[in-house]
């Protein structure tokens, strides 16, 4: 009896689904992410010289501040990275809980150390802008305190993983944590505009009147896409190492061990 | 160019931040890049796996 093959459907719905779950799957992101992180890397690498040329040599000095403001092109574009990347881990961390998606738990885990990298130049960046600014490296404001708050949440996440032996259990219960954290995001951004703080207010986004010199906005443009590029490069060489120490009893780690 | 480091007597404060800036960049884009290398050596060898000399 001969059976008939059911007609496949191609419609483009069913392509994107398998182009999906091809690249959800492990072995292939692995190497997926080999070819692009170097490429991510040597464009960061790229966008941060250009950046420290035009922020340090070109831009010239502020009328109020005078030199010191040229920390603003990596304190403004390290917070930013700082709340950008901790919305994609909880959100890569949510879809992990919720479809149980290995690849989503591996990037949820490779950019808990990138965010707390930033988040820390954050934070020691606007305390030596601080002092030759407002007098003082510290201070218990709405702004500082929640980016204080976000580093803890980075820390808390990753000593949870490292707590929890076993791989599933730890990505489901971070991401909890992830998920719970996600509050402090829009009271770090709006905490200029809800309490009386000693910290300015937004730097590029203020519409209106323009209220930064375009010799200075250029060079953090620019420090903006070299920090994106850096994040991206850096979360996919962690994502392969999540992706190998997860998949070892696989036949495609075996290749990669044996060459 | 002492003029140009000295940042208007702001220096300390600039040459400080870009410093930990790129000292903590590196280290987090070179540190997965080692752990990988090890990773694979140590999957390589299964008689000498993590908790054994």
């Amino acid at each position: 009896m001969a059976m008939r093959k059911p007609a496949q459907p191609t419609t483009s719905r069913s392509r994107a689904w398998r182009w999906f779950h091809r690249f959800g799957s492990p072995a292939y992101f692995y190497f997926f992410a080999g070819r692009w992180a170097p490429r991510f890397g040597h464009l960061a690498v790229a966008f941060f010289l250009a950046g420290l040329y035009f922020g340090l040599v070109v831009a010239p000095p502020d009328y109020q501040m005078g030199d010191s403001y040229r920390i603003i092109f990596i304190h403004v574009p390290s917070a930013w990275m700082s709340m950008f990347i901790y919305v994609v881990m909880a959100v890569s961390a949510g879809i992990g809980l919720v479809w149980r998606i290995k690849l989503s738990h591996a990037v949820a885990r490779s950019c808990a150390p990138v965010g707390a990298a930033f988040t820390f130049c954050a934070l020691v960046t606007g305390a030596l802008w601080g002092k030759p600014t407002w007098g003082t490296y510290w201070i218990w404001d709405a702004r500082l305190t929640s980016e204080l708050v976000l580093l803890f949440l980075y820390v808390g996440y990753m000593a949870l993983l490292a707590a929890l032996d076993d791989w599933k259990t730890g990505s489901r219960a971070g991401a909890v944590l992830a998920l719970v954290g996600l509050v402090n995001i829009p009271i770090i951004h709006y905490s200029v505009e809800w309490w009386n703080t000693l910290h300015q207010g937004a730097t590029i986004t203020k519409l209106g009147r323009p209220s930064i010199d375009i010799r200075m906005l250029v060079p953090l443009l620019i420090m903006f896409a070299a920090v994106n590029f850096y994040f991206l490069a850096a979360m996919l060489n962690r994502v392969r190492c999540e992706l190998l120490d997860q998949e070892r009893r696989t036949r495609w780690v075996q290749e990669v061990v044996n060459g | 160019m002492a003029e140009f480091f000295e940042m208007g007597g702001h220096g300390f404060f600039i040459w400080t931040s870009y410093a930990v800036t790129a000292l903590v960049l590196l280290h987090g884009y070179l540190a997965p890049v080692l752990r990988r290398k090890n990773l694979i050596r140590q999957l390589g060898s299964p008689d000498r796996g993590p908790g054994t000399k």
